[in-house]
């Protein structure tokens, strides 16, 4: 049980190109910014949109072969498709909607209860809450009993409160059902909690694909550097004594790393690798950075502080520790091994 | 000054004649023959609008969207036609020495001066209230709707009636009520295409203007009943209209009156 997709389609300002597998149990999940091919991939998987050539098999059953003529109308491919802002039906009930696709003689109380929506049967779309209407749509796509998951920005309608939950319960649920899911979201950490593999897509191409942390830990280039949510650095490297490379940066001074590269980079570097200190530290790092705090956020018990270009994420113990506020001058420092360089155009 | 003067000649309509007199001038043969004719060659009028309009209403909503601003801008065509015009057309096309003048002797068909030809001026100027309307309740359904019918395995008809249908119904009903009000009041079509024939087709809007040489009071009384249908339209299609817009624009982030469990 398995999804393969392989297609060719002019979008406006580019042509999309993908081709994936997803294994069955599997969940990959498509990142990228917004008109980059995400929503087009899952709309030829379920036939709302005829790609200009492609295949899309699902389970050893073809969907759509353009080089052989073969098309299959979209109300024929067991597709369990969530929408974005989910498109559940408002002028049917809570009940309806979940019925909608469920094969002839199907009871859809087991579906209800499993997702706990049995008391808002009778209820109409509009009197429901965010979480709701997500529980509904998730299980009016089950109910057509599908071969493959199709998710859409799953989580962006919900309010970042209900979304941690309702994030933690999808995973499991994707879990259960093991069969091969696609998400589409914009956001990393949804991608990161949600899938096995992500693939990151920008002017309709797949540019790197791989487990979340190993998108952390190896950003192909810039975009996926600045996805995962490390400050960029640009600048143009050079190899240094000892094996290192000094990036002469753009905004002044350089920065030292231990990845090899020549030519215009970018130095990536994540928020939780970048220390503050009042003087600079002598300790193993080779990078220290001195500026003034532009923004300090607080976020829960940690709190992201940025200094011209860096963001360092620091606990709100040690906030409190240095007394750090807007307009004080700190050094922000990182070790070289963390310093990750990505080509720049 | 500008809102009396739009109001006066409406109420100068009931302020002549008192209730009473204007219901006796309504039992006149006249007034009565016009009722039956009008409210009969409407009802089939609208069956037909209805019937056609709304399938090709839809046809026209999913096409792309230059071949539907096209077909729009025909569909809209009879609506800013002079009545008289539409009148000359339909003699053009369906009298007896007309385009299908011909086709239809030989069928043995003759609708000049029948209710047909009445339903036929009327279908022909009234039709394009609805399908205009009708296209633009169509248009109006967000489109993650029926592609989400579409992949939980619903065919063409079964989107169209479980889901296309039911959504535009408020705006339909809106477009079905202008239709309505622009066909009772035909006239000029009517009066060149199918006469003014008492008890045959003399509709209400042609029996004023006769009436208004004989008895102005039955004039007056006819015109009292109009006013009063078409208030009745115009209500009827706002409160469709705000019921259309509370029901098919989809409420993604409304605060909920419930919490999740």
């Amino acid at each position: 049980m398995a999804l393969r997709i392989d297609y060719s389609h002019s979008l406006r300002p580019f042509d999309a190109h993908v081709e994936l597998t997803v294994a069955a149990g599997e969940t990959l999940a498509l990142v990228g910014p917004s008109g980059a091919g995400k929503t087009t991939t899952l709309r030829v998987v379920a036939g709302l949109l005829r790609p200009d050539r492609g295949m899309v098999a699902v389970d050893g059953e073809t969907w759509l072969d353009t080089s052989a003529g073969l098309e299959r109308p979209a109300e024929q491919r067991r597709v369990g498709y969530l929408f974005q802002e989910y498109a559940l039906f408002p002028h049917l009930d809570v009940a309806a909607n979940v019925g909608f696709g469920a094969p002839r003689g199907a009871s859809i109380d087991e579906l209800l209860e499993r997702f706990r929506i049995g008391a808002l049967a009778r209820a109409r779309v509009r009197e429901l809450s965010g979480g709701e209407r997500q529980r509904v749509a998730l299980a009016r796509a089950l109910a057509r009993q599908p071969a493959t998951l199709l998710l859409d920005e799953p989580l962006s309608a919900l309010d970042a409160h209900t979304k941690t939950t309702v994030r933690g319960e999808l995973h499991e649920l994707l879990r259960e059902l093991g069969l091969p899911t696609i998400v589409v979201t914009h956001d990393f950490e949804d991608a990161a909690a949600l899938a096995d593999r992500v693939g990151v897509i920008v002017g309709g191409r797949i540019v790197q694909q791989g487990p979340a942390a190993g998108l952390v830990a190896e950003p192909g280039d810039a975009f996926v550097a600045s996805l995962t949510g490390a400050s960029l650095l640009p600048g143009v490297a050079r190899a240094a004594p000892d094996g290192l490379t000094e990036v002469v940066l753009d905004g002044g001074g350089s920065a030292w790393s231990t990845d090899a590269a020549t030519g215009r980079v970018g130095v990536a570097i994540h928020a939780w690798e970048v220390a503050l200190a009042r003087e600079t530290p002598d300790d193993s790092s080779l990078n220290h950075f001195r500026g003034a705090i532009t923004s300090v956020v607080p976020l829960g018990n940690r709190a992201r502080v940025r200094v011209g270009d860096l963001v360092a994420e620091i606990s709100s113990a040690s906030l409190d520790r240095l007394a750090l506020q807007e307009g004080d001058v700190v050094v922000a420092s990182f070790k070289a091994t963390a310093a990750r360089l990505v080509p720049l155009a | 000054m500008a809102l009396a003067f739009l109001v006066l000649p409406v109420v100068a309509i009931f302020a002549r004649v008192p209730p009473g007199e204007l219901l006796s001038a309504l039992g006149t043969e006249a007034a009565k023959d016009a009722l039956v004719v009008t409210v009969k060659t409407n009802l089939v009028s609208m069956a037909l609008i209805l019937a056609f309009g709304t399938p090709a209403a839809y046809w026209i909503a999913t096409r792309e969207p230059r071949l539907r601003d096209v077909v729009v801008t025909l569909v809209e065509l009879p609506l800013v036609l002079p009545p008289a015009v539409a009148g000359i057309g339909l003699l053009a096309a369906f009298g007896r020495l007309g385009l299908l003048g011909g086709t239809m002797d030989a069928l043995g068909i003759d609708i000049a001066f029948t209710q047909t030809a009445v339903v036929l001026a009327v279908t022909f100027v009234a039709s394009p209230f609805y399908v205009r309307t009708a296209v633009a309740a169509f248009e109006a359904v967000d489109p993650a709707l029926p592609a989400a019918a579409r992949t939980l395995g619903a065919g063409p008809g079964r989107v169209f009636f479980r889901v296309a249908l039911p959504l535009a119904a408020g705006g339909l009903g809106a477009g079905a009520a202008l239709a309505f009000a622009r066909g009772i009041g035909e006239f000029g079509a009517t009066i060149m295409f199918a006469g003014s024939l008492e008890g045959r087709t003399q509709t209400l809007s042609l029996a004023i203007y006769e009436q208004f040489d004989l008895d102005f009071d039955v004039a007056l009384a006819i015109s009292a009943l109009l006013v009063i249908v078409s208030g009745t339209v115009l209500l009827s299609v706002k409160l469709l209209t705000r019921w259309r817009s509370g029901s098919t624009t989809p409420i993604p982030f409304a605060p909920s009156t419930r919490t999740s469990s």
